[in-house]
Parts: structure tokens; sequence; C-alpha cells
């Protein structure tokens, strides 16, 4: 077995030291009737890398991976360029094969890159501070949530309707067992974010209102409004970030008022996956830095007056703090924290905007085309690099006979949204700097035909 | 390097020898290179990546939304970025480097052929929300990996979108929870012993439930007969970490798990430990009715400094209709269907909701299923019994030396737990692990668990050759004995590592969470700043 380094002749050596007969002897304490005497049968006996590589490349060519379509989804992960200095560098043994840094005289590669990141999330985000990161968006949001209570000492949560459906049900999953009160907005099929009907919502028991931003649609919310009505009532803002490479073009949400800014962070750096592993933003005021969930890294000195990095605030967390602590979380999400943290030192503020301007420039081209299709109407007013088309049919199966077309043609709103059949028209449509005029033209064109 | 200590122990590196003391301009030292943050050496006017020109202005819609300058952020060029990055790895100790024998973290060799897979793009490059005719391959990655797990576990089911052990925590007791409302009954009391990880009393916290501790017996096990006292018509459920965090199986595990159940409760299993014990022994066996299995950890997904992880959670019959969404399951066409809002009314009507945005840690998956692939049923087995045999090695080898409050009882399970007690007046566990980063290895897990004074949990993990292992030992045993003697030079230790011991009083009393320079103006770093001379 290529993995395991012992001999029999090792193993028979140290059964001698420890003094036992057998290594069954070191099992003693599983009961006899629960002890397996062999291998479990019906499953298949080790394999060699080459079998192994079969069977995984079998299985990964079942699937129409995004490269190799016109591709066109969003909705909460986007398919960004990667460059190719990402992931060599993160595939360094020396990152990837590291624990947490809890030994920080011999982790300072790793402290050093949770500096960085923090302050490029911070700075990105428009807030004080940030966290060293949560698993993904949507746990991320929900931990906002419960920390805007335990700042507020509220517990009303108003959910903008532009919220990701799927964030929204990891929030009232979490909130049923907690008893924190959720009110939901119901979305509708109109040009605008729900800024008034959020605003209305907002009453003197509200700890903090949740807007994403650009929203689940591809609309933009008026963040610095929303943050004015939040604030008269005592209540925070959470801005929801899906798509950080929206902000090289769009305001910070910190900028506009936003109290605690959350993200999605696999649209820089990451890569798809099929959904995980992501990577949860988090940023908020300077002020709340007590109450925030998470790791977070801290400049310090060594005992030689050096400059070094390591873990702090610890009593938050729940190592110390146990069943008192901010949050139970305790792995996160670092090797993807790297990988978002070397793409944005590549592009830099300025490559960030330059990119998100193609991402914009690219959307433009694709919505132009698109409203050309006989029956389909854009919604949005404003838009990023994702905007909604209304169809004349239910897009879900309009999505699923562009897949027999080999197009890749966006998100079904009924597939985010099943409950709310006012919306199962809507399409969200989305183009990054990876999409070809030609891809553009391929997705128009097939429209049409499944349209007509 | 100037690492004269104040005991007057002279390190035998840079000090002792011809050049004692000797400053270098740069303040680098030969291999051991220093590095500035990527604020302090890039700039605005730098980009590691060629980016198309916009070929039209922003849409009119968008114009009120635009930001007034770009991010405050410098960039790099690629040679810089990749230089920068490469020369903070080298700061960092690793799997790679040697062995990381950290207490129920199980720090094992990562296989770089599961990298290969998880990097194919059937799997690297699809998308959460791509129709499902076209992912096909993807669900049944996740399908056979919960067939894996099921299997192994003796289980009845699995959720698989828990994102990390602590998160696996989580779903397992809100399970339990949802089982409590299905039967009408209101339990708010979970059980953890005093000897559990912090995220158990943390997570129960979490979703809503008081927390009382169970002690430990001087064996270091579960006090069964204090756990049967406190089980009672409140009493949702325990948690019990198996083989426990003193390193030590339960073997009253069937027991406590018949008791629960007579008085009404469940029994949640922290797996963080499960790699002592798989294909020798069947959780569901033993009356465990969820566990969360952290492929981290015994199916060697990279920690990658701190995660990602994953928490898969098997679940028994009892549990299994309220597993979360979304999951997938094997339709009688013999195809794999992804289950979530859109269709689980028509048979999982009863799942307690969502817990991420997408299907879990799909990179993790194909990661885990590649290593299981690779080791089968026997290999799975043979892990086991390696990591165990490793273990007890440690343990028979250095117990003369260490005190190991439990080795009386009998064989350790994958890990090994000794006690500072008896080391010369005034040193510890900290002297000792600070002493092992000097000798080249990566400290064991110290101070827990809690129920041991000065606790060193030693986890060698099965990819340990025996060589190594008595490389390890041979440290081991002289800081110990250093210790005894009362070398005061281990109070100062680590000398030979990038930095000396960090003053974290300083860290937390003023924090300094992000870079305070000037945007757009990164200038050039003082030496002292990034620690020259």
């Amino acid at each position: 077995m290529r993995y395991l380094p012992l001999t029999p002749a090792d193993r028979a050596e140290m059964l001698g030291v420890i003094g036992a007969d057998t290594v069954d002897d070191l099992f003693v304490d599983v009961p006899a009737e629960a002890r397996l005497s062999g291998p479990i049968e019906g499953l298949p006996a080790h394999a060699s890398e080459m079998a192994v590589e079969r069977h995984m490349s079998a299985l990964a060519a079942k699937n129409l991976s995004a490269g190799t379509a016109p591709f066109f989804i969003g909705a909460g992960a986007y398919r960004h360029h990667v460059p190719a200095s990402v992931d060599h560098l993160i595939q360094r043994g020396e990152f990837l094969t590291a624990y947490t840094p809890y030994q920080p005289e011999i982790a300072q590669g790793t402290l050093q890159v949770l500096f960085e990141f923090q302050t490029q999330v911070a700075r990105l985000f428009g807030t004080d501070i940030a966290n060293a990161s949560m698993y993904d968006g949507s746990t991320a949001c929900w931990e906002a949530i419960l920390m805007a209570s335990r700042i507020t000492r509220k517990d009303r949560a108003v959910l903008s309707s532009g919220l990701h459906p799927h964030y929204a049900e990891v929030v009232r999953t979490m909130a049923k067992f907690t008893e924190d009160d959720i009110v939901s907005l119901r979305a509708q099929l109109v040009p605008q974010a729900d800024d008034a009907a959020v605003i209305a919502a907002i009453d003197d028991k509200t700890s903090c209102v949740v807007v994403q931003y650009p929203d689940v649609m591809g609309r933009i919310p008026d963040l610095a409004a929303i943050a004015d009505a939040a604030h008269a009532k005592g209540a925070l803002l959470i801005a929801v970030v899906t798509e950080p490479v929206a902000l090289g073009m769009i305001e910070a949400p910190g900028a506009l008022g936003a109290d605690i800014v959350v993200g999605e962070g696999q649209s820089i750096g990451v890569g798809l996956q099929f959904g995980g592993p992501y990577l949860g933003l988090f940023g908020c005021r300077e002020k709340f830095v007590r109450q925030m969930p998470g790791r977070l890294c801290g400049q310090t000195v060594d005992a030689e007056g050096k400059r070094g990095f390591v873990l702090t605030l610890s009593t938050r967390e729940q190592h110390i703090r146990r069943e008192k602590a901010t949050s139970n979380i305790c792995t996160n999400s670092g090797l993807c924290a790297l990988a978002f943290s070397i793409h944005l030192t590549l592009l830099g503020g300025e490559g960030l905007a330059q990119l998100a301007a193609v991402n914009h420039d690219k959307a433009q081209a694709m919505i132009e085309r698109l409203a050309k299709v006989p029956g389909v109407k854009v919604l949005n007013d404003a838009y990023f690099n994702e905007a909604t088309l209304v169809l004349p049919r239910d897009a879900r199966e309009v999505v699923r006979e562009l897949a027999d077309r080999k197009v890749l043609g966006g998100v079904s709103l009924g597939r985010l949204f099943p409950e709310e059949s006012d919306l199962h028209n809507g399409l969200l449509v989305t183009a990054t700097e990876t999409v070809t005029d030609e891809d553009i033209e391929t997705f128009a064109r097939e429209l049409e035909g499944v349209l007509a | 390097m100037n690492a004269v200590n104040a005991s007057g122990w002279r390190p035998q590196m840079g000090e002792a020898g011809e050049g004692a003391g000797f400053k270098t301009a740069s303040g680098d030292y030969g291999l051991m290179l220093e590095e500035a943050l990527s604020f302090e050496l890039g700039s605005s006017e730098k980009c590691g990546v060629d980016l198309d020109k916009p070929s039209r202005p922003a849409a009119a819609g968008l114009s009120k939304f635009l930001r007034k300058s770009a991010p405050a952020l410098p960039g790099l060029t690629e040679p810089e970025t990749v230089r920068h990055y490469t020369r903070l790895s080298r700061q960092n100790y690793a799997i790679d480097l040697g062995p990381f024998p950290l207490g129920s973290c199980t720090m094992k060799h990562n296989p770089r052929l599961n990298e290969k897979m998880a990097r194919l793009p059937g799997f690297a490059d699809v998308h959460p929300l791509q129709p499902q005719k076209t992912v096909e391959g993807a669900l049944e990655v996740i399908e056979q990996l919960a067939d894996w797990l099921i299997t192994l576990t003796g289980m009845a089911s699995v959720a698989m979108s828990p994102k990390a052990g602590a998160h696996g925590e989580l779903c397992g007791l809100l399970c339990i929870r949802a089982a409590l409302d299905a039967r009408g009954e209101k339990r708010d009391v979970v059980l953890v012993p005093e000897s559990a990880h912090g995220t158990n009393p943390a997570t129960a916290a979490f979703a809503g439930f008081k927390v009382q501790s169970i002690p430990a017996t001087p064996e270091g096990r579960v006090d069964v007969e204090a756990l049967k006292a406190k089980l009672g018509p409140n009493v949702a459920g325990v948690m019990i970490t198996n083989p426990n965090t003193c390193g030590l199986f339960e073997p009253e595990m069937k027991a406590i798990g018949d008791a629960v159940h007579a008085a009404g409760g469940y029994v949640y299993c922290d797996g963080a430990n499960f790699n002592a014990i798989v294909g020798k022994v069947r959780p569901g066996d033993l009356g465990v009715d969820a566990m969360h299995i952290n492929l981290h950890k015994t199916f060697s997904t990279p920690h990658g400094g701190g995660g990602p992880g994953a928490g898969p959670v098997v679940l028994s019959e009892a549990l299994a209709p309220f597993a979360p969404l979304p999951f997938v399951s094997r339709g009688e066409d013999g195809r794999v269907h992804l289950v979530e809002e859109e269709n689980a009314g028509e048979g999982h009507a009863q799942a307690f909701g969502r817990m991420v945005a997408f299907h879990g840690q799909m990179g993790m998956f194909t990661r885990a299923l590649t290593y299981i692939l690779s080791h089968g049923a026997d290999g799975l087995r043979q892990v086991a019994e390696d990591a165990v045999l490793n273990a007890n090695y440690v343990l028979r080898s250095c117990e003369d030396l260490l005190p190991a409050p439990f080795a009386k009882s009998g064989p350790c399970m994958h890990e090994a737990l000794f006690s500072d007690a008896g080391l010369a007046e005034g040193f510890s566990t900290l002297d000792i692990a600070k002493g092992l980063i000097d000798e080249g290895f990566h400290p064991m897990t110290v101070y827990f668990p809690l129920v041991v004074k000065g606790a060193m949990l030693v986890e060698p993990t099965e990819t340990e050759s025996k060589a190594g292992l008595d490389r390890f030992i041979g440290s081991l045993r002289s800081l110990a004995q250093r210790a005894k003697d009362g070398d005061q030079s281990l109070h100062s230790a680590p000398h030979f590592a990038p930095r000396r011991r960090l003053d974290e009083t300083l860290a937390a009393r003023k924090p300094v969470l992000v870079w305070q320079g000037t945007p757009g103006e990164p200038g050039t770093p003082s030496l002292s700043e990034i620690g020259g001379s």
C-alpha cells in the first residue's frame, strides 16, 4: 500500500516494544461483539493510482464542464479566469499541508497571508476590519445576523427579497432553532431592487436588514438610503456581496453605510467546483470586533522585536469560551483565502477595476443581443454582470432545452424560487470576461430556437 | 538572528562559530528569507494579469452606483507575486516537511493523486446550478462517497453538505432538534463530557441547547454512572467523542447509547477520531444516532493552513428523515438525482432545512473518494491499525520519562497522552512544545484535553515511518530530560524558527488586524519593520 510506510518487520518490532502479540491486542477496549474480524465485505480492495484515475476520470467525463460550452450561469457562483500562478502557489506543500497556525513561530507564512487577506477584504468592502474567513457566503450571512442581534440586543432581521434564496433558506433554517424572528420579503419581477419595501419593514424591534448588492436578480439596491433608514431605528445594515468582482466598479458597501459586509469570495481565485469549497468573507466596523465570529489574525512582535503575526482575540472562540463562544466555527477556508488573496494581489485595485469593466462590457453585449430574441424582455434598470430576462414561458424548461443544445444558458428563477410561480418566467443570465462574442451569438441563436 | 538569550545558552547557529553576531545588510540569512507585506511591495501601477480593454462605457443605469476610484489595493506582477508567496511559504512548517503530531487533528500525508483528480475540469469547472443532466458524474461522486461513509460506519444515511466538523456537529444536533419537534417534545439539555473538544459545547449552545457537563473517571473515560444520573425527560441527547480526547476507546459506548435511548434521547458521536477505528468497528453497531466525519482528517483532504474542511454527518434510521437539503439519492431508475427545495416534498418533507448555499464541499468529496478508492476496504483497516500501532509505540517509548496518566488502563488508540507532571520547577508543556520546534518538529496538541495537567496529545498517524517516529521519540525524550534537568534555554525556545516567541498579549490588547499604511503609497518598508537588523 503506497501510502503506508510501516513494513511487516517494523510492525513486528514495534509490537515487541509495546508488549503486544498482535495489533488486535491494541483494540481490546472495543467490545468483542462490535469488532470486525476482517475488511468490510462488499467493498473493493485497494487500487493503483492508474486504476483510481481511470475511475475518477470516467465520472468527470460525464459532466458538461463550463469551459466546453457557452456558459452564462451565475447566481452566487461565478466563472472567472484564474491565473495559472494561483493554483501553482496554493499547491506549495508548506501552504497545502499545514494546519491552522496555532504555533505562530513556524506558521508565519500562513499568518502573514491571513493578515494580508484581512486587509484586502476590508479595503474591498470598505469596512474597518475583516476576519480570516468563514465557510461560505451563506453561513457568513447567518453569522452576521447573529452578530447584529448581540450588538443591538434585538432579534428581528429583515431579509430583502433580493437576497439569494439559498442564503435566505439557510437563515430561516437556523433561525427556526435559535427562535430569531426573520421577516422575509416577497420577490417580484420588477426592474428595481426592493429598497422601499425593505425600508418600510424596519421598525424599533429590527436588529438588522440584510440586503444583497447587486441582488439575486442582478439589480442594484440603494444601500445608502437603506443604511440611513436602518440607523434611524437603531438597526444595522448587513450588505451581502455574492460577486466581489462587482466592487471593482460599484461603490464599496462600507462606504455607503453598511455596518457589516459579508460575501462569497469564490469568484476571485477559487473556481466553481460544483459549489464548494468556497470562501466566506466577513468585514465590519472596528468597534464590533469583539462580537465578530471566526478567526482573526493580528500583528505583534516577537521576543527580539521583529514584526510577526498571531491568531488573536481568541477569547471569542469556541476552544476558549466553549458554550459562551460567539460562534462554533473552527476550521474555516484558509486555502481558499490564500487563493483569493493571490488572485487579488495579481490584479491589484486597478486590475480589479478593469476586470469589472470587462465583465460589465460583456454583460452589456449579452443583454443587447438577447433583447433582440423574439419574446424576450430585459427586466433590470441597472446591472453589473448579470441580469434577469423575462421569457414567454417557464424558464426551467427553457434552461433544460438549452442544455440539450449544449448551451449552459443561465439559471431559471423557478429553480431558485420554486414557491413563487409569478417568477417562473424569469431567467438570470450572467456574462464574465470568459464569455466570447461567439458564445453570445450561439446563446442567442439557440434561445431563439428554443422559444420558436 | 541575534539569538543570545537571558540564560546564556548559546544556540549553535550563527552565534557560536566564526561570524557570531554578524548582521547582513539585507536582513536575510542565506535561505532564511524575510518578506515584507504585499502592501509594502506592490503599487497601484502594477498588475499580474493582462486584461482586455472594455469596448464601451458603463451602461447609463449603472452610473449612479459607480465608485469614484479603484479599490486601494496594490498589485504585483506575476514574478513578484510568485516570489512573495514562495518566500512566505518557507516560513511554514507542514506535513510535507516532517511529522505533524497534533492530537485530534489527524495530520497525515495528503496524496497528490487527490489533488490531480479534484482538478479534472469535469469536477473543478462545473457550476452548482447547472441542469442536473449535465452534472450526473458529479452527483455520482457524492453518491459513491456517501455510500462508502454509510458502509464504513454502519449507519442508515448521510448528510453530505456540512462544511467542516463543527458545522457537522451543528447538523447532527439540528437533526435531533427536528426529531424531537416531530415527536412534539421539548428537551433542551445536551450532556457533554468535560473532556470534549470546545466545539461540542459551543455547537450545542449555537443549536439552542443548554449544556451540562459530565465528569471523566480517573481512567480517562466518561463517567457512565454520572451520565445516567443526569438522564431524564429534559435531556435531548449526549455528545460523546469516541475514541475520546484522552486517546481512549469508550468501552461502555453501547451501554451509554442504550441508556440514552431508553430515556428518550439521542447519541451524537464526535467523529474527529474516526481514523483510529475505520474498518475496525462501525459506530452504527454501538448505538450512535449521528456522527460527523472530518474528511480533512480521516480521509486526508488537505488542511490548507486552516481549511477548507468537510463534515458529512452519518445518521441512524431515527434521524435520517430530518437530514438537510440538498442531497443526492439514487432513484429506482438507477440514476442519481439531486433533491432540493423544488422536489423535496415528494419524499423528504421532514428535512430540517438548508445549511449551505450549494451542495457542500465537492472539492473535498473528490479528494476523499480518491483516497478511499486508493486504500480500499483492506487499506482503510490497515490505516487504523498502523495509526494505533504508531501511537502506542510513542506511548511506550516515552512513558518512562513523561508521565502518561492513562497508560496503565491499557493501550491507547491513535493518540498518546502525556502530562508535564514531574518536570523541574518552572518547566511545563510549553517548553517542550517550543523545544520541539527547534528540533525540527511541529509540536503536539498542548493543554488539551483540559482534564489532564499540562496535557501533551501526540497523534503520529499511520503515514509516519518507524525511522521517522524514532527520530521524533529521540527528540521528545531529549526535551523531557532537559526539562527535568532544568535547562533554562528551553524557556526561550524556539531559537531557530523564523520568529522567536510572539507577544500574544500585545496582539490582543491593541489589535492590529489590517495594514494601516497609506493606500496607493506603499513606500519601502524599513528593515527593522520587516525583521531585518
